[in-house]
């Protein structure tokens, strides 16, 4: 499946995860103009925009937290739009911005959620493994309440619930918005690594252009509901195809022949 | 809701009454009521017929509404009294002409017989302090116009409106007080003793008339129409139980005003029993026999911690009544209110008015509310406990629906993005999170509970209302106290259990 990913480009049922022509309205306001992207299988793909830009309802259309009143969305075969919301956002990770940890559970109970939502066995013992995996001491942390953790924590906490039942979609908006700068940085190398160990397919919302040249493998810079450009991060600052994205690079002072 | 079903049942358990009913006697909230029924209660026992005894019902509404649903079978009224607050006519000019106009007119109107009267008349006095009469020389009405103006006036509200008490008196006297305030009748006498007010209005028979050395103005221009007491009895009683009728019209015509006076007096200031009174009196008529033993026998005044232990058995038993009013109450209200909660929280845009009406409820007069469920749920626990659950959803639904509707929005929604379905998110999220919330509001109407239970005295559902009811009628505060502070120490005592429970409900890490 990769390898057809690889073959073909554009819009085809070989992309791990696709948006064909998508509308949503919210009373008279326009979230989205007609919005196409699509995620190979492994990659990273950064929303990028500005408040209000429609980068996270697009973002929430995958796991049908919003339904789009015209388009099409595609999880590998999957026609988005006809499944099961419930079961489907089982198999997708989501990592909000504030953690969204449930305060009234354990640490080891926010991350087991999932499994047991899903009737997986060994529930404790994968919960233990993400900490783990997220750079957490288990034995430390699994019986912490979440009002006791820093929020470098309290994200980290977050990347392991959603990654105990190992998706093969993780879905991430703004996750590091509200952190300090060294916390962020911290938790952009632990995701950077995680993401080439696990091979996951990511879809990632950030303001931070800056986040996005780090993480994402491809960039969507959107607008006004409304993809600006979508391209590698290279090809991005190298050249920039309207004035846009051109003013965010010069914003974020990205010099505009990057590196390569 | 097996809970529901249970409690439910109990409610209905509770009320239904045995197929040989006992004679139910009821009284209105003043001495001379209390005094007048439990006469007719002992009359009745000495005779061989049981009875139940339901005395200080609120208000002239609630007895009448009992009475003419058949819920009680007899109590003392007064024919000036159901000529203008039941059959909302003008005062008649004799005291011979109202007893025939009230009883062709409640036998035809709703079934009801008033019996031959006691004897005494009973009319409105207009009562001042003895040092005000001899300063101001004021003896009678005439007296009192001239030197209204300096005056102030403490009046039951019931009198102030009457047609027959206030602008009456105004029209035919020319009175003009400097101030009129309304008081209830448990505090005007202390107020005008006190010299808070100058004038009051009581009945010619108060017993505190003497007690407090009042002068009793008189009625020179015989405005106060002379008004009869008798039993009114229902048409249950009148047709099934003759028996029980010729008993009760032994009384007829035997109570002449000094008389009941003395009677009123003995309880209001000599703090007598009520029991022994009516026993003594009945005695003394040659009604009943020397040797028959009245409950009750037992010293008089004395001080608070004497009587409170004297009255351990009875209080034991309206404090049981009392907790058993308020729990099934509150475990009503709480499957009631708590699912309302929930359910208006899903469908957000009408639930802020739901709520609101139920908030209404809240602000009902309770006598307005009793009065008005007599002909449909009778008296007794089970109109009490319709009450108390009316008076106790507010806060439970309220908080129910914001603390849910608020439960920390970011936890909901991150529930819901992992997969969570709505039922999960409610038990599992939004109600857990929600649980101190909603306690403090099932906390705040179980302490509302309690001070409103009170109320159900007011239609013979007993509790520690009922010597609330009972001692400010007469005027006895041992009495009061022994219903109240009880009260207090369980409306304490349940918050702090409450309290516990809230704690243990609250989640951990919260």
């Amino acid at each position: 499946m990769s390898a057809a990913a690889g073959a073909t480009r554009g819009l085809t049922t070989a992309a791990a995860l696709s948006a064909k022509d998508l509308h949503k309205k919210f009373g008279d306001v326009v979230a989205l103009d007609g919005v196409s992207v699509e995620a190979e299988a492994g990659s990273c793909l950064a929303l990028v925009g500005e408040s209000g830009s429609g980068k996270t309802t697009l973002l929430r259309c995958f796991n049908r937290l919003v339904t789009p009143d015209r388009g099409e969305i595609r999880l590998g075969d999957t026609d988005v739009s006809s499944a099961d919301p419930v079961r489907l956002r089982r198999h997708i990770g989501y990592v909000p911005q504030d953690g969204g940890l449930l305060p009234h559970w354990r640490v080891a109970r926010n991350v087991e959620l999932v499994l047991r939502l899903r009737g997986e066995p060994d529930a404790l013992q994968r919960a233990r493994r993400a900490l783990t995996l997220v750079g957490l001491d288990a034995d430390k942390f699994a019986d912490r309440w979440p009002r006791e953790l820093s929020g470098g924590q309290r994200q980290r906490v977050a990347l392991a619930r959603a990654l105990a039942a190992e998706p093969t979609v993780l879905l991430l908006d703004e996750p590091f918005g509200a952190l300090d700068a060294i916390t962020r940085s911290e938790l952009q190398d632990a995701f950077a690594s995680l993401r080439d160990r696990l091979r996951m397919t990511c879809v990632l919302v950030t303001h931070d252009l800056h986040e996005a040249m780090l993480l994402a493998t491809q960039i969507a810079v959107i607008r006004a509901g409304r993809v600006e450009q979508c391209a590698s991060p290279n090809a991005l600052a190298s050249s920039p195809a309207t004035p846009y994205v051109r003013m965010l690079l010069q914003r974020a002072r990205i010099a505009e022949p990057a590196a390569t | 809701m097996m809970l529901a079903a249970g409690v439910l049942a109990l409610v209905f358990a509770r009320a239904q009454g045995g197929g040989d009913r006992p004679v139910v006697i009821a009284s209105k909230p003043f001495a001379e009521s209390y005094i007048l029924a439990e006469m007719f209660a002992q009359l009745l026992e000495a005779r061989g017929v049981r009875v139940d005894r339901r005395p200080g019902f609120g208000a002239t509404e609630l007895a009448f509404s009992a009475l003419r649903s058949d819920a009680i079978d007899v109590y003392p009224e007064y024919t000036g009294t159901g000529l203008t607050a039941i059959l909302h006519e003008k005062p008649a000019a004799s005291a011979a002409a109202a007893f025939q106009r009230v009883s062709s007119e409640f036998r035809s109107r709703y079934g009801i017989r008033w019996l031959a009267p006691l004897g005494f008349e009973n009319t409105y006095a207009i009562a001042v302090r003895r040092a005000t009469s001899d300063s101001l020389g004021l003896r009678s009405l005439s007296e009192l116009a001239k030197a209204s103006s300096r005056l102030r006036a403490g009046l039951t509200p019931d009198f102030i409106g009457r047609p027959d008490g206030l602008p009456g008196i105004q029209a035919a006297y020319g009175i003009r007080l400097a101030d009129v305030r309304a008081l209830g009748p448990a505090v005007k006498y202390q107020a005008l003793a006190a010299g808070q007010v100058d004038v009051i209005d009581g009945y010619s028979t108060d017993g505190l008339i003497a007690r407090y050395d009042l002068v009793v103005l008189a009625d020179d221009r015989h405005f106060f129409p002379p008004y009869q007491a008798a039993a009114v009895v229902s048409r249950r009683l009148a047709t099934e139980n003759p028996r029980a009728i010729a008993a009760l019209g032994e009384l007829s015509g035997r109570l002449d005003e000094p008389t009941m006076r003395a009677l009123n007096k003995r309880v209001e200031v000599d703090g007598v029993p009520v029991a022994v009174v009516a026993r003594d009196a009945l005695r003394a008529l040659s009604l009943i026999d020397v040797s028959t033993q009245a409950a009750g026998d037992e010293p008089t005044r004395g001080g608070l911690v004497s009587y409170l232990a004297s009255q351990r058995a009875t209080l034991a038993r309206l404090t049981a009544r009392h907790i058993e009013l308020v729990v099934l109450s509150l475990l009503a209200a709480i499957l009631i209110a708590l699912p309302l909660g929930l359910l208006l929280e899903r469908g957000a845009h009408r639930a802020e008015a739901v709520i609101r009406g139920v908030g209404v409820l809240q602000t009902l007069p309770g006598i307005a509310l009793l009065a008005f469920m007599i002909p449909v749920l009778g008296i007794g626990v089970r109109p009490a406990l319709v009450a108390l659950v009316l008076y106790s959803l507010y806060p439970i639904v309220r908080n129910t629906f914001t603390g849910v509707r608020d439960a920390d929005p970011a936890a909901v929604s991150a529930a819901r993005a992992l997969g969570m379905t709505d039922g999960q998110i409610l038990r599992e999220v939004r109600l857990p999170l929600a649980a101190p919330v909603i306690m403090a509001g099932i906390r705040t109407a179980a302490v509302i509970d309690v001070g409103t239970a009170t109320l159900a005295a007011f239609i013979g559902a007993g509790g520690l209302g009922e010597p609330i009811v009972a001692g400010l009628a007469l005027s006895d505060q041992r009495m009061v106290l022994s219903g109240a502070i009880p009260a207090a120490l369980l409306a304490l005592l349940v918050d702090g259990a409450l309290a516990l429970v809230e704690r243990w409900t609250r989640p951990g890490g919260v």
